[in-house]
C-alpha cells in the first residue's frame, strides 16, 4: 500500500542498495510529504538507516535516485541535516558540547572561516531548546546517552535546515529526553518543516508520527498513520513474527491526539 | 652546538610527528603509522635506484607517493576484502617492507643505504651531513633544514586543514553530508605522515618514528579533554622528550634515538600514574580520600 504526498520533499525513484552485490534496499518508490513528522518502521536489517543513509548520499546507489526538494542533495545540501546514530562517534573524543553544536554552523558558514558571535548566539539558543545550556563547555565524555542525544540534536538545529533526517534518535535515552526531543521535532513541523525518523518502537510510534513508512527491505507500505499502521501492514512488514505486539494497530485509533488530517 | 643540531632536529621532528599523531590516534588508525612507517622503505629504494641520488627531497617524494599507496590498498582489502582495518594493515606493511628488504640486499652493492641505518637511524651524525653551498659556504647540517621544512609544511597544513581533519575524525559522516570529502582529508593526513616518516627515518630510524608519532600524542590525550590542547601539550612533551633523552643518550653514552623514546615511554608512565584526572594513581588517591573523610 502506498499514497503519494501532495506535497512532496522527499522522492525516491526505484532505489536499490546493495552491499556487495547483496541487495538491502529493493526498489523503493515513494515521496514524503512537507512538513510531516515521518516515522520509518522496520526490522532489524531491514535497511532503515540504509534508507537515510542513501538519500544523504553517504551510500553509492545500485540504481535509482533520490530527489530532495525537487533537486539532488549537492544543490540543497544547506537545506538538509542528517543525524547519524548516536553510537557512531566516539564520545571519548577531546571536544567540548559548544564545539560539537558549532559544526551544525560549519555548512553555512563553511570550513575556512572562524565562526562569529552570532553563530556562537545559534549555538547557544539551539543548547537551550534541547535543555542543555549549563553543559555549554562540558567534555563531551561527560554526558550520559540521553545528554549526547541533546547535543547531537542541538547541533542539527544550528543547521537551520527544512530537512532533517535522524537514525534512532530515541534510542536508549530516558523518558523526560524523550518528550523532550519529541516536542522538538514537533515544533519543527509547525515550522513546515519535515522531519524524518528511523524508529525501532512499535507502542511509541503510534504516538509519534503523522506518516509512516514501513520497510523491510522492500517498501511495505507509505502514507498517513491512520492509513498505514494497521495491523495487517504491520504484520506484513515484521512477517508475522509480531503475536506479542499484535494489538498495536489498535494503539493509533486509540491515541488521544488525533493525528493531523493535512495529508 | 652539535648539541643544539641534535637537539633541534629532533625536536622538529617529534612535533610534526606528534601533531599528525594526535589525529591517528583519534582516528583509532595508529597504527597505520606504523605501518607507513614501514611499507615506505621499498619507495625510497626505488627513488634511489631511479635516481641515483640519495637527495632527500626525492627520496622523501618517492616514499610519500608510496605511503598513500599504502593507505590506498589497506582501504581496499578493508571494504572490498572485507578484512578487519588491523589485518590489512598487517598483510599490507609487512609484505612492502619485504620487499624493500628484498631490494635492499639485492641491489646491495650499489645502494649506499643499508637495513640497520633504516630501521635504527642515527641522529649522533645529523652534525656531520652538513649542507654545503656551491660557493662553499657552509649552511649547518642537511637534517636541520629537512626537518624544519617538513615542520613548516605540516603546521600550514594542520592550520588550514584544522577544522575538516577534526570535523572528519570526529564524525565523518556528518562531515559528508555538510560537503566535506572524507577521503579526501584522509589521503591528505596519510600523506603528511608519510613525508614526514621518511623524512625522518634517516634520523631516527623508522621504528622510532612510530614511537613519535604514537607515545607524545597519547601522553597528551590523558592529559587534556580539548583537541587544541591537546596539540600543545604534544609539541611541549615532544620538546621534552628531544631535550632530556639527548642528555640521557649522553649520560649513558647510548643511542640518543634510543633515549629519547625511553624518555616518551617513561612519560607516558609517569602521566599514566599521576595525571591530575585521569591518572591511576591520583584516582586511586581521591577515592581513598572520599572513603575517608578528614577528621
Amino acid at each position: 500500500m502506498k499514497l503519494e504526498a501532495k506535497d512532496p520533499v522527499v522522492e525516491f525513484h526505484d532505489l536499490t542498495v546493495s552491499y556487495e552485490k547483496k541487495p538491502v534496499l529493493w526498489n523503493i518508490d515513494m515521496t514524503l510529504p512537507k512538513g510531516a513528522l515521518v516515522g520509518v518502521i522496520g526490522p532489524n536489517g531491514a535497511g532503515k538507516s540504509t534508507l537515510i543513509k542513501s538519500a544523504m548520499d553517504l551510500l553509492p546507489l545500485a540504481s535509482g535516485y533520490v530527489r530532495l526538494f525537487d533537486q539532488p542533495l549537492d544543490e540543497v545540501r544547506d537545506r538538509v541535516s542528517y543525524v547519524p546514530q548516536r553510537e557512531s562517534v566516539d564520545w571519548d573524543f577531546p571536544t567540548t558540547v559548544m564545539d560539537v553544536v558549532l559544526m551544525g554552523r560549519y555548512g553555512k558558514l563553511g570550513l575556512f572561516k572562524r565562526p562569529r558571535k552570532a553563530d556562537r548566539e545559534v549555538a547557544m539558543n539551539c543548547l537551550r531548546k534541547v535543555g542543555m545550556e549549563a553543559f555549554v563547555k562540558r567534555q563531551i565524555s561527560q554526558l550520559s546517552g540521553g545528554q549526547q542525544q541533546r547535543v547531537f540534536l542541538a547541533r542539527a538545529l544550528a543547521q537551520d535546515a527544512d530537512l532533517y533526517f535522524m537514525d534512532e534518535p530515541f534510542a536508549g535515552v530516558d523518558a523526560a529526553t524523550e518528550s523532550a526531543i519529541l516536542s522538538i521535532l514537533r515544533e519543527l513541523t509547525k515550522q513546515n518543516k519535515t522531519v524524518i525518523v528511523v524508529h525501532h518502537d512499535l507502542q511509541s510510534a503510534a504516538e509519534f508520527f503523522d506518516w509512516i513508512v514501513l520497510l523491510n527491505m522492500r517498501l511495505v507500505a507509505s502514507g498517513p498513520i491512520k492509513e498505514v499502521f494497521t495491523n495487517e501492514l504491520l504484520q506484513e512488514t515484521y512477517g508475522g513474527k509480531l503475536t506479542v505486539l499484535a494489538e498495536v494497530g489498535e494503539l493509533v485509533r486509540k491515541r488521544e491526539i488525533p493525528s493531523r488530517e493535512k495529508y | 652546538m652539535e648539541a643544539v643540531y641534535i637537539i633541534l632536529t629532533a625536536s622538529m621532528f617529534s612535533i610534526s610527528c606528534g601533531l599528525l599523531g594526535s589525529f591517528l590516534i583519534l582516528r583509532k588508525m595508529a597504527m597505520l603509522g606504523d605501518a607507513i612507517s614501514h611499507a615506505v622503505l621499498p619507495g625510497i629504494v626505488i627513488a634511489f635506484l631511479l635516481t641515483g641520488s640519495r637527495d632527500s627531497m626525492e627520496m622523501i617524494a618517492g616514499a610519500a607517493l608510496l605511503g598513500i599507496f599504502t593507505t590506498f590498498i589497506i582501504e581496499f582489502f578493508h571494504k572490498r576484502a572485507r578484512l578487519q582495518t588491523d589485518a590489512a594493515i598487517g598483510v599490507t606493511f609487512t609484505w612492502m617492507f619485504a620487499l624493500g628488504v628484498i631490494l635492499i640486499s639485492v641491489f646491495a652493492g650499489q645502494i649506499d643505504i643499508d637495513q640497520d641505518c633504516v630501521l635504527y637511524g642515527e641522529i649522533a651524525y645529523v652534525p656531520l651531513d652538513l649542507w654545503i653551498t656551491d660557493g662553499g659556504q657552509v649552511l649547518g647540517p642537511r637534517a636541520l633544514y629537512v626537518s624544519a621544512a617538513v615542520l613548516i609544511i605540516n603546521v600550514v597544513f594542520l592550520l588550514i586543514g584544522y577544522k575538516h581533519l577534526y570535523l572528519t575524525t570526529f564524525d565523518a559522516s556528518f562531515a559528508a553530508t555538510i560537503g566535506v570529502s572524507v577521503s579526501l582529508w584522509n589521503y591528505l593526513l596519510m600523506g603528511a605522515v608519510s613525508m614526514t616518516t621518511v623524512a625522518a627515518f634517516e634520523s631516527v630510524g623508522a621504528i622510532l618514528v612510530v614511537a613519535l608519532l604514537v607515545a607524545p600524542a597519547a601522553t597528551a590525550y590523558l592529559l587534556t579533554e580539548q583537541m587544541k590542547r591537546m596539540l600543545l601539550y604534544t609539541v611541549v612533551i615532544s620538546i621534552i622528550i628531544s631535550i632530556a633523552g639527548y642528555y640521557l643518550a649522553v649520560a649513558i653514552d647510548g643511542s640518543i634515538a634510543g633515549a629519547m623514546v625511553a624518555v616518551a615511554g617513561l612519560l607516558f608512565a609517569l602521566v599514566l600514574l599521576f595525571a591530575p584526572k585521569q591518572g591511576y594513581l591520583t584516582k586511586l588517591w581521591k577515592r581513598r580520600n572520599l572513603a575517608e573523610p578528614t577528621a
